[in-house]
């Protein structure tokens, strides 16, 4: 029971990560890919119609966390208050910059939404990143679950620990890498080009931070971190050959197996507390009802076929590259 | 302030405002849907470009509906753990069909139906916004379900050992008589909010040009029509609402009327004042119309404050039961006051301009609806506002009506600091959004509104046809 439930949780939140690593990754590049107006639209336009279906899998995920694991998703938020209320907001800047872009047609107005966009994907993309690091190795939990400490450093400090900035700068390389290698599939031209270069050496840092995480930490992790370096390595050089759908599919296997590491990594451990042990969430404590467990998968396998299908028709409608180039009208 | 304080006012202020774009989502969908389809069946030029102007509207509100909906999942386990540890059993699953039900829907066919206009056949591409409209439905639906809980707690059982609810059946948690009622009341506000935007545009550009003006009279007679239509919807369902109401919580009904007696033929107040010094409050009031409203029968008893509050101290033990009565008062007449105020101006719009005629500005009455235009659109969104805010309110001291309260909910260790900087981004980030969207809209509104498909040479040449996989 509490292992099927934990299953649904971790694919929720792997299906999120994967999904939208690469519309953080294109926010944050597309200004620095787009020399002009024109190929920066381009860039934004690849994500256009899908980001927001992406981001439905966050709203499934913590669902699903909420459901099964009440005392996971309340020690995570209200432990990780500061943090996770930033996250919103830049989710909330990212999100209205990608839709009211193309809104207005003066070149100050897209720039600043350009502007709102690179940096609320790159705060988002790192603080998910130092989130999710925090996560895996513990927060000082009290026997009750919650967090002890006072003011602002109660939920702030965390986020000043060695593990935090490595999950910061992973989480930004990862959503770079996805972000560089989905517009080399998806645009043509000059943005193209410069998404390639991008790639290669953006894969090659992440696979080097992440070989670097495998040495620190050791034993099961390493594997999954030598791994996630190998994928990097592939998608560097699936990249430099222009195999651009293997470069892109590699980068986001290199994801999965980043967050499927960092869930998994202290089994039936979800939330380690730095205090006590004995006062660590497991998935055991798992309080959801069996009945709650048949409405979600009940729910899931009648929806999300449909759900499957009909994105797929989306990406398929909107198969076609988007150019970069400048078109002689 | 304590921490439970502020809690309260950051889920009120973050809760409400997501609530100010949620109906104009709802409604804009539809209309757009609707519209479109009439340029469909008629080919009419002028429902081409009412689509197209209305989809704009549509493409900024829902932008914002959506990040502040995300905010929206995460409050519960950000300033309200205990709560959620109570209540995850119900409201996770709720969440998660809803996601996978409604959102997934939404989105996608958006961006199907915003980027895919010379993608899509004409057909299909009409059927993708429907298919956004039927989700904004779904979506409401399911977590007006979820609200319904808080107010009527059906389809769970507490769990002696842990103190939390456990689901018990899915199907009576959407089958609650409380979402069954405020559905459609909702709903129906909804469209006013929509109804009264597209008005307030329309009749703001009805002036001009012979190729334009046309096109933003449409809009203005839709407007006014579903303006009215709803209004007419909302007080019919209004009523029913009330009564659900009264049977499940007859203190709200109670408080709404700062009924503290019990009475028989109890009349309904229109308004109210007391003054320093006066024994009684001064008030205009309509004989027998609450016992009608609350029970369908003007000769019905009502039961009032003082001995519904003496009753739960029996049930539940000491303590205060009785809400805020001024606001649960106010609020009540506001949003009806404000609806009605709405619906009155959308008639008078329709009447003034029946067959082809216009306002003329020589006319007082005219003069005044022109120069207040902008505030047709605000009236019906205040009036679901203090709807929402009467209905939470007034339901204190509980979250969860009779089972748990408002102050066991809050996180346990969460400090006012933390409360306050995160008020203060809220604020900050809110504000911001409010102030891009109002210059969005107007920007819309502005505009010279373009055919929906454009034609042939006005369309951007795509010669790449690369396929991208
Ligand atoms: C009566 C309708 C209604 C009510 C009471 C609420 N919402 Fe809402 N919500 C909608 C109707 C809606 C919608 C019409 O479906 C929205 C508005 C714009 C949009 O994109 O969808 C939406 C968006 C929206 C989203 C973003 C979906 C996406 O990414 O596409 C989330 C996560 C929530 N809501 C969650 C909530 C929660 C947790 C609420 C209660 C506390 C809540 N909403 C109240
Ligand atoms: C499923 C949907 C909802 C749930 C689970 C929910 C839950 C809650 C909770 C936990 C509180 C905090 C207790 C308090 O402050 O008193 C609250 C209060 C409040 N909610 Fe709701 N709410 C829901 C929908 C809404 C909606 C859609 C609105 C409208 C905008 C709304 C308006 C308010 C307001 C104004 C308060 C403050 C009341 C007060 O502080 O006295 N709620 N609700
Ligand atoms: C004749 C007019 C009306 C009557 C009799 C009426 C009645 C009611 C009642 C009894 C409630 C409280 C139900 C509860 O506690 O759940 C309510 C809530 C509400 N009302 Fe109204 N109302 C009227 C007009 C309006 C108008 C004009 C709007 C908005 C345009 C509106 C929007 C709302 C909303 C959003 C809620 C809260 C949601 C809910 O509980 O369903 N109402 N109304």
């Amino acid at each position: 029971m509490e292992i099927l439930w934990f299953a649904l949780a971790v694919l929720c939140w792997v299906l999120f990560f994967a999904l939208e690593g690469f519309d953080f990754g294109v926010g944050m590049l597309a200004p620095a890919l787009g020399r002009d107006d024109h190929e920066r639209g381009a860039a934004i336009r690849t994500v256009g119609p899908v980001w927001d279906g992406n981001e439905v899998w966050l709203v499934a995920a913590i669902g699903v966390t909420f459901a099964a694991f009440p005392d996971w998703y309340a020690a995570l938020l209200s432990g990780l208050y500061l943090p996770m209320v930033l996250v919103l907001l830049a989710l909330a800047a990212r999100g209205v910059a990608i839709e009211f872009r193309g809104k207005v047609d003066t070149p100050a107005w897209r720039r600043r939404c350009e502007v709102t966009l690179a940096v609320s994907s790159f705060v988002t993309a790192g603080l998910f990143g130092a989130v999710v690091a925090v996560a895996t190795t513990g927060l000082a939990l009290d026997p009750t679950g919650a967090v002890v400490g006072s003011g602002l450093g109660r939920t702030l400090g965390p986020l000043l620990s060695w593990p935090a900035l490595v999950g910061a700068v992973l989480g930004v390389l990862a959503a770079l890498v996805q972000g560089a290698t989905f517009l080399g599939l998806r645009t043509t031209g000059p943005v193209r080009a410069r998404a390639r270069r991008v790639a290669v050496a953006s894969a090659v840092v992440g696979a080097v931070v992440a070989a670097g995480v495998g040495v620190a930490v050791g034993g099961l992790a390493a594997l999954f971190a030598g791994v996630v370096a190998l994928l990097g390595v592939a998608t560097a050089v699936a990249a430099g050959w222009r195999h651009e759908g293997t470069a892109f599919a590699a980068a986001t296997l290199g994801v999965v197996g980043a967050v499927v590491a960092a869930f998994t990594a202290h089994v039936p451990v979800v939330l380690p507390s730095t205090l006590d042990p004995a006062s660590s969430l497991t998935i055991t404590g798992a309080a959801a009802s069996p009945y709650a467990l048949t409405v979600i998968t009940v729910g899931a396998v009648l929806i999300l076929p449909g759900v499957v299908a009909y994105q797929a028709f989306s990406y398929w409608v909107f198969r076609r590259r988007v150019a970069s180039e400048r078109v002689a009208a | 302030m304590t921490a439970l304080e502020l809690s309260r006012l950051q889920f009120a202020v973050v809760t409400v405002y997501h609530y100010l774009f949620v109906p104009l989502s709802i409604s804009l969908s539809a209309l757009t849907a609707g519209l479109q389809t009439a340029w469909w069946r008629t080919r009419d030029e002028r429902y081409s470009r009412a689509t197209l102007l209305a989809g704009k509207l549509l493409m900024a509100t829902f932008a914002v509906g959506v990040v502040t909906g995300l905010v929206q999942e995460f409050q519960f386990g950000l300033s309200w753990s205990a709560f959620a540890q109570y209540y995850g059993d119900v409201f996770g699953p709720t969440l998660a069909i809803e996601g996978m039900l409604a959102f997934f829907l939404e989105a996608t066919f958006l961006g199907l139906w915003w980027f895919g206009r010379d993608r899509l056949r004409p057909g299909l591409h009409l059927a993708t916004i429907w298919v956004v409209a039927v989700g904004t439905l779904i979506s409401a639906y399911v977590i007006l379900a979820a609200n319904a809980f808080m107010q009527h707690p059906v389809g769970a059982t507490i769990d002696p050992a842990t103190g939390r609810a456990v689901l018990g059946s899915f199907g009576a948690l959407l089958t609650n008589p409380v979402v069954v009622a405020s559905f459609p009341h909702t709903i129906a506000g909804a469209f006013m909010a929509g109804g009264a935007l597209l008005l307030a545009i329309g009749m703001w550009r009805r002036r001009d040009d012979a190729v334009q003006g046309p096109t933003w009279r449409v809009l203005a007679r839709v407007g006014a029509w579903t303006t009215l239509v709803g209004g007419a919807a909302v007080s019919l369902t209004g009523d029913v609402l009330g009564k659900v109401m009264t049977a499940v919580q007859p203190m709200k009904m109670a408080s709404a009327e700062a009924l503290y007696e019990t009475t028989s033929h109890a009349p309904f107040s229109l308004f109210a004042i007391q003054l320093p010094g006066m024994e009684q409050p001064w008030s205009i009031d309509v004989p027998w119309l609450l016992s009608f409203l609350a029970t369908g029968d003007p000769t019905a008893t009502v039961q009032g404050i003082d001995d519904l509050q003496r009753q739960y101290e029996l049930q539940f033990g000491p303590g205060n039961y009785t809400p805020w009565i001024p606001v649960a008062y106010w609020t009540f007449r506001l949003m009806i006051g404000l609806g009605v105020a709405a619906t009155a101006a959308a008639a008078y719009v329709l009447w003034r301009t029946r067959r082809g005629r216009d306002l003329t500005p020589a006319w007082f009455a005219d003069r005044w609806l022109l120069r207040f235009l902008w505030v047709l659109p605000v009236l019906p969104t205040a009036a679901a506002t203090f709807g929402w805010l009467f209905t939470e309110t007034a339901r204190q001291p509980w979250l969860v009506f009779g089972l748990f309260q408002t102050r066991d909910g809050v996180s346990p260790t969460l400090t006012p600091v933390e409360l306050v900087a995160s008020l203060a981004g809220f604020a900050l980030v809110y504000g911001v959004l409010a102030v891009v969207w109002v210059r969005l809209v107007l920007h819309v509104s502005r505009q010279e509104p373009t055919p929906l498909h454009p034609t042939a040479e006005e369309s951007r040449p795509e010669p790449v046809l690369e396929m991208s996989y």
